[in-house]
């Protein structure tokens, strides 16, 4: 039990530290590998409360890709940050509003299970125990059959952000070479080389 | 859930011996190398010749295209999981909801060949 708050106490200053330091890292690369950071210990501490199909999907597909995800678009926007930094005093405000909601929000949610406890027992009612099942067992028994519609449109949601990043993104390029294997490959000798008989002395 | 961290507890002591190893390189060669600082050496590198540019250069779109698509297909796979170990309990029903699922996917997959978007020139 020491230990389980031990660790509980490392993960969570780290994520608090590394969550910070996304936002003050002076050069944005920094920060992404931060977030990185961040990611990572909070999926210590998916683990740490029994969640580790979350844990696990948090490092395969935030860690995996989004992260990629947003070195990429680090990379492609090339922004001036030192220009950026200067305007951080004029969006404090609309910052602290939204920090500030965020909080409340929060407040909210813990206050609620404070006062009405009957209320965590009502949400908490279809997960199984975690000595019963593991944990990605009991979301494969609720996911595909009691929530299919929200689980098809995930799959929608999936599908228009296909979509839509190929349209957005796609543009046909003229003058470019493609590599066309059928046509390298149906390729006979006949077309390719031709022999001619050469006399000594005679150029072809 | 005490045993849940006992279960993890092996890949959090490896966690601490790597670190601990990491961080032990790094204060030992602070310590016991020695120091002799130089702007050459930590100048950019490249090829022997000076460095053309910033190495933060605009990207082509492209690769940004290709990340997204990953993305799509990774989460596709990981609703994956939590269904193959429970399909003998969730029956037809849940063998059928996922191939819909998956039928959608196929769809954006048939029209991202079409349109040559996995293509690279």
């Amino acid at each position: 039990m020491v230990l389980q708050g031990l660790v509980f106490y490392v993960f969570a200053f780290i994520t608090v530290a590394a969550g910070c330091m996304v936002v003050a890292a002076r050069n944005p690369v920094h920060s992404v590998l931060f977030l990185i950071l961040a990611f990572f210990t909070s999926a210590g501490l998916f683990v740490l409360i029994g969640a580790e199909f979350l844990a696990m999907i948090l490092v395969i597909v935030y860690v995996g890709a989004v992260a990629v995800l947003f070195l990429f678009v680090v990379m492609m926007l090339d922004i001036n940050f030192v220009e950026l930094r200067e305007g951080f005093l004029q969006y404090l405000p609309i910052g602290a509003l939204i920090g500030l909601i965020l909080l409340i929000e929060l407040l909210l949610v813990l206050g609620g299970m404070r006062l009405t406890p009957e209320l965590t027992r009502q949400t908490a009612a279809p997960i199984a125990a975690l000595a019963a099942e593991s944990n990605t067992h009991a979301l494969g028994q609720v996911l595909y059959t009691r929530y299919i519609y929200l689980f098809q449109a995930a799959g929608m949601l999936l599908l228009v952000a296909m979509i839509g990043a190929i349209v957005l993104t796609l543009r046909s390029r003229e003058g470019v070479r493609r590599q066309a294997i059928a046509r390298q490959v149906g390729r006979r000798r006949e077309e390719a080389v031709e022999l001619k008989q050469v006399q000594p002395g005679q150029g072809v | 859930m005490d045993g849940l961290l006992r279960e993890y507890l092996p890949i959090l002591m490896f966690l601490g011996v790597a670190i601990a190893i990491a961080a032990a390189m790094l204060v030992a060669s602070l310590v016991a190398a020695r120091q002799r600082p130089d702007p050459e050496k930590l100048s950019a590198y490249e090829c022997g010749f000076e460095a053309f540019g910033d190495a933060r250069r605009q990207f082509d779109v492209r690769f940004y295209l290709v990340a997204i698509l990953f993305i799509i297909f990774d989460l596709e796979v990981a609703f994956l999981f939590p269904w193959a170990i429970t399909l003998a309990d969730t029956g037809a029903y849940g063998f059928w909801s996922m191939m819909v699922f998956l039928a959608v996917l196929t769809l954006g997959f048939v029209y991202e060949w079409k349109m040559g978007a996995l293509e690279w020139e």
